[in-house]
């Protein structure tokens, strides 16, 4: 494994499109090389030598390149986006769709992060010890194919539109989500540990929604079941309430029987 | 403007009967001349190159508010999908519903210089214009959708044709617009009352006419009229298992009718997107290819023509007049759905559709849209169409190209199907060896579109005297490539186009824009004192806008070239 150390230079008056910051992009070069790899200050194209000082080489392929980033990268967008393998740990803050349509490895954010995070995404690791804000693991604007694989851990809150148009994966969240939760939901699990303000599951036609707190206000189109023990994350083997939905929805049937998004409310 | 002389590459044009010869081509003042008439022009070296007229798409929704619909409901097909603009170009974005400027270099970067909108709304024709304005290079015509038109319902019922053909007229003037475009004929009207028209003898509700009687009507309307094109046709019951029946049955209407008009046009009746009507089966379970049965007929009859409408296997953005189908096809994958109903005149109904390589009826459609062309006998009447962006977006002609002209390459995706023995057991394209030829794709692609439309003297053509449109291809007609994908990339771009003797494209790249025209046809009839009064009264009765702000304003009209047409006798 080989690492690259970034470190912001704070120089960019503007949001900055990092999108190039990948293992994908930084394997099989050298530090000059990934200097002049492109980059865009609002509409100007840069290069990531002007923005970043950059220490040490890629390795052979993404999944032997670890990326460290250091500095102040709270204005600093796309950083992981599409990448395939390798590591990426970024030690402050971070801005919006970091991680986005990931598809393998992992990425770390030390502080928070902004909206539009994880969204897309396929495959791979995307750990927050912070805070996320909205459209964590959400699908982008129209798309109806939202996050299909991989783990999304936020150790912090989340915003709105957790998990829109969710079809596979997996999001834990360890604090509170606010409104929006798996709309349009179709596959994948939601776990929160912490409580949520309302507008779980609407238009939710499979999936599965942990809530470990409360949910303030809970959509009328869910109906209670059952009780049921589950294990939503390793370990935590615990008694939830079981409701279905969302009634008003299309539900398709696998073997006679009838799908529906599921809502486990912590008893 | 600079002249120039394209010399020795292969020339392919239908319309002078040129087959792959070698032939020096002159433009002088943006027009085609004798090569030896230009003196001192610029030489483009055209050896082993493939030279054609530009080319001409007689059905694509490129412009007006159905499209920006579908932009507007789909910024995902933008995702990732846009090109960073170069030299003095613009953004291009979007995938199957493009923007303007993505729209007109592409077809540009592929040669074309002439497209036919095949669904203007006629209450909404002054966005169509204004989205033509737009779409930088390539000229553009638009056809008002007609049949189910409150005016044209009434006057076909009561067999006034002579008034049918005023109105008509008023319409084209009033819509600039180029031809009748008859969607669904009835059945969009039915579906204002929840219903629809499936077959050509169901009565339209409260009209109590029947797409028979829609269709036969407004052929004679054409005809009488004398108009460039003919009357185009989307038939009844589109997209359904055993349609062929109701496609046959549109089709014998044309028999008896007589092409009347000054522009070379042979056919009377133009049966678009065949592909979406030549199926058999009953259900989607035992559906099936009914194209042998389709072409038997076209084959036979020589006053019609049609479009392919091929299958691409890509994710893209039906939109259509046809709103009960779209209605339907919502219900069957449940994605977006955007509905429209346009007053007295038509509807509209959007929904993005995935044409999934590992289901098998996506398979069996795109084979059947392969088996109409190669069963042809004449393409100068069956021409290239995606229906874009229905059946796949018209930047994949040049994939369809490849398929046409390699069995090569249909053939080893038709194997990698993962239902392939189904779809070849409900279809023929397995036995299927022909590989068409270089003149085909010209006639599928240039010459037959523009002689249909009656345009031929201004386009499709490299006979002296029209306008300087021409695409030269990097393929060698003496050596053609063993690897399909470089057919492919041959037709994907031009190594350069040229429209109205200015060079847009240049090795696959847009290195200049040049002014483009809006092609309609003006009609002259006779004073009718009863289409005006019909006219009148609807306007103050039923319509939610004035007649004067209905028409197309003449700031709306950009660089007219209008077709006159004299239909005063
Ligand atoms: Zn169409």
């Amino acid at each position: 494994m080989s690492t690259v150390t970034l470190t912001a230079k704070g120089t960019h008056e503007l949001y900055l499109e990092a999108y190039n910051v990948t293992p994908d992009a930084f394997a099989g070069k050298t530090a000059d090389e990934i200097a002049g790899l492109e980059c865009h200050e609002g509409n100007r194209k840069g290069k990531l030598g002007e923005y970043f000082d950059i220490d040490g080489n890629g390795g052979e392929t993404a999944a032997d390149t670890q990326i460290i980033v250091k500095g102040n990268c709270k204005k600093i967008k796309r950083i992981g986006q599409q990448m395939t393998a390798g590591e990426i740990i970024v030690e402050s803050d971070c801005d919006m769709y970091t991680a986005g349509w990931m598809k393998g490895g992992k990425v770390t954010v030390k502080g928070n992060v902004d909206s539009f995070c994880g969204i897309g995404m396929a495959g791979g690791e995307f750990i927050v010890e912070g805070n996320a804000q909205n459209y964590l693991g959400s699908a982008y604007r129209g798309d109806w194919r939202g996050m299909t694989g991989g783990l999304i851990h936020v150790k912090g809150n989340a915003g709105n539109d957790v998990a829109t148009f969710m079809r596979g994966g997996k999001i834990i969240i360890d604090g509170d989500a606010f409104l929006h939760v798996c709309t349009h939901g179709e596959g994948g699990t939601v776990v929160i540990k912490g409580n949520v303000e309302s507008r779980v599951g609407g238009q939710m036609v499979k999936g599965d929604i942990y809530v470990y707190g409360q949910i303030k206000y809970m959509m009328p189109g869910f109906k209670y079941v059952d009780d049921v023990e589950a294990e939503a994350v390793e370990g935590e083997k615990l008694t939830f309430a079981h409701y279905i939905g969302d009634l008003g929805e299309r539900h398709s049937k696998r073997k006679g029987e009838i799908i529906y998004g599921n809502i486990y409310l912590k008893k | 403007m600079s002249d120039y002389i394209i010399k020795n590459g292969f020339v392919f044009d239908p319309l002078t009967g040129i087959k792959g010869d070698k032939k020096d081509i002159g433009i002088k003042d943006g027009k085609i001349v004798e090569a030896s008439e230009v003196k001192g022009g610029k030489t483009i070296d055209a050896s082993g190159k493939t030279v054609m007229a530009g080319g001409v798409d007689i059905h694509t929704h490129c412009v007006g508010p159905k499209v920006n619909v579908g932009r507007l409901m789909r910024p995902e097909d933008k995702l990732f999908r846009s090109r960073t603009k170069v030299g003095n170009t613009r953004v291009e974005m979007g995938f199957s519903v493009p923007s303007t400027f993505a729209t007109g270099y592409a077809y540009a970067r592929m040669g074309y210089s002439f497209l036919n909108e095949a669904a203007m709304p006629p209450l909404h024709a002054p966005h169509v214009h204004e989205e033509i304005r737009d779409t930088p290079i390539v000229d553009i015509a638009a056809m008002p959708v007609m049949g189910n038109n409150w005016f044209q319902l009434e006057y076909l019922k009561n067999r006034e044709l002579e008034n049918n053909a005023a109105y008509t007229a008023w319409l084209l003037n009033a819509t600039k617009g180029f031809g009748i475009k008859c969607v669904n004929p009835g059945g969009t009207e039915a579906w204002g009352w929840g219903m629809n028209c499936t077959t050509i003898h169901d009565p339209v509700p409260y009209f109590d006419i029947t797409p028979a009687e829609i269709v036969k009507g407004q052929m004679e309307t054409n005809e009488l009229l004398g108009l460039p094109h003919c009357l185009h046709v989307h038939p009844n019951n589109l997209g359904n298992p055993g349609n062929y029946t109701t496609t046959l049955d549109t089709l014998k209407l044309a028999e008896g009718i007589k092409p009347n008009n000054k522009f070379g046009r042979d056919v009377v009746l133009h049966n678009t997107h065949l592909q979406f009507h030549s199926y058999d089966g009953t259900t989607w379970a035992d559906f099936e290819s009914g194209s042998k049965k389709v072409m038997d007929y076209v084959n036979a009859h020589d006053n019609i023509s049609f479009d392919v409408g091929f299958v691409t296997l890509d994710e893209t953005t039906t939109m259509t007049a046809d709103g009960p189908f779209e209605f339907h096809l919502n219900r069957l994958n449940n994605l977006k759905w955007a509905n429209t109903d346009v007053e007295l005149e038509t509807a509209a109904g959007i929904v993005p559709y995935v044409y999934d390589k590992n289901i098998k009826v996506c398979d069996i459609q795109w084979a059947i849209g392969l088996e109409l062309a190669l069963l042809a006998k004449d393409h100068m009447r069956c021409h290239l169409t995606t229906d874009h962006p229905n059946a796949g977006p018209f930047t994949r002609y040049p994939r369809v190209i490849k398929w046409l002209m390699s069995k090569k390459a249909r053939d080893d995706l038709l194997h990698s199907f993962k239902w392939s023995e189904k779809v070849i057991a409900a279809t023929q394209l397995e036995s299927m060896d022909r590989e068409l030829s270089l003149y085909e794709i010209a006639q599928m692609t240039r010459a037959g579109p523009a002689k249909c439309m009656g345009i031929s003297n201004m386009y499709g053509s490299l006979k002296e005297g029209t306008n300087a449109n021409i695409a030269i291809y990097d393929i060698n007609p003496e050596k053609m490539p063993k690897d399909p994908e470089l057919i492919e990339k041959a037709f994907s771009e031009t190594a350069y186009t040229f429209k109205d003797g200015v060079m847009v494209v240049e090795n696959g790249v847009v290195i200049a824009t040049t002014p483009k025209y809006t092609v309609w046809t003006d009609v002259k009839v006779k004073e009718n004192a009863i289409v005006e009064r019909d006219i009148h009264e609807k306007f103050a009765k039923y319509y939610s806008v004035g007649l004067e702000n209905y028409k197309v304003f003449d700031e709306h009209m950009h660089n007219p070239r209008a077709i006159e047409v004299d239909a005063t006798n």
